[in-house]
């Protein structure tokens, strides 16, 4: 079966949807939470590259490159986040963090 | 089967694995670990679809920075991991159910997709074929996307600055210079002192 855009659509779609059911599953752990939108934004990069490379027209790769941008930026300050409430609160589980609700 | 797509399969699978084991894995540790490896082959996906810049920057800014950040955190806090991994069997079922639903449903539209007739046509951006990935996509960044190039810049800045302010602290007990103080110190507070060599200053 060679190589064409449907192939690099379906591992795509697999890697998206390894992404949601790690959000869901580990519910208690912010850091695998983390690391699941990174799969995310990870598998909706592989959709520009290879629409990119099917329609041979570069814009899918420079917004790939946005959005790798955009990636980093969440992770740091995700990151960032996550350390200051440890100091804070000595905890990261998730169900823990409810002192702004109503 | 040619050479392409049989690295095609062994990327994706060592990619799809490695993307199920960062879920399941009970330390954190290893799923960053199998993070950096799901990256890897990521690369190796542009590459064979011919992004060789992006791949480089994958394996730059995920493997080098992004990844190894999550490994930092990881290791600094001292967080009961085991803990944390629960709920996971309470949230199997729920969880499967949700991942089996978008998984067809973007299987579905992958089967059924087609390309608009006005869309191929209306290219912009067409690769130009003497120049290396690279220079292509510089040529296009810095002239045509350059507003965005900025931005993405600025987006980078205030992610900077917000990591920096997030995490400083001051310890109130840490002695901190402050130049003005030393700056407005007059000759006659300060006294100065012969200190004979190997004897250090007593008292």
């Amino acid at each position: 079966m060679p190589v064409g855009l449907t192939q690099y659509l379906v591992v795509a779609a697999i890697l998206f949807t390894i992404g949601i059911a790690g959000i869901i599953l580990n519910r208690k752990n912010i850091i695998v939470i983390l690391m699941s939108v990174e799969l995310i934004l990870l598998s909706v990069n592989i959709n520009f590259v290879a629409f990119s490379a099917y329609h041979s027209d570069l814009t899918g790769q420079v917004f790939a490159l946005f959005v790798l941008t955009v990636a980093a930026a969440e992770a740091a300050i995700g990151l960032a986040v996550l350390v200051t409430y440890y100091r804070n609160r000595g905890s990261i589980a998730v169900e823990d963090i409810n002192a702004m609700k109503g | 089967m040619n050479l392409a797509a049989a690295f095609f399969y062994l990327f994706s699978a060592i990619m799809i694995a490695s993307a199920f084991i960062v879920i399941v894995a009970r330390n954190p540790v290893h799923s960053v670990l199998f993070l950096i490896l799901a990256f890897v082959n990521a690369a190796g996906l542009f590459m064979i679809a011919g992004a060789e810049f992006l791949a480089m920057i994958l394996i730059v800014v995920y493997v080098g920075a992004v990844a190894v950040l999550f490994l930092f955190v990881v290791m600094m806090l001292d967080v009961d991991f085991a803990e944390l991994k629960e709920g996971f069997l309470q949230y199997l079922p729920i969880g499967s159910l949700i991942g089996i639903g978008v998984l067809i449903e973007l299987v579905l539209i992958v089967g059924a997709w087609v390309v608009a007739p006005s869309s191929p046509g209306a290219s912009p951006t067409a690769v130009a074929p003497d120049l290396s990935n690279t220079a292509a996509l510089g040529q296009i960044l810095y002239t045509k996307y350059f507003y965005l190039f900025q931005a993405a810049g600025l987006v980078l800045l205030t992610a900077m600055i917000g990591a920096i302010v997030l995490t400083l602290r001051h310890k109130p007990d840490v002695k901190r210079q402050d130049i003005a103080e030393q700056n407005a110190r007059t000759p006659t507070e300060v006294t100065m002192r012969k200190v004979p060599s190997r004897a250090g200053l007593q008292g």
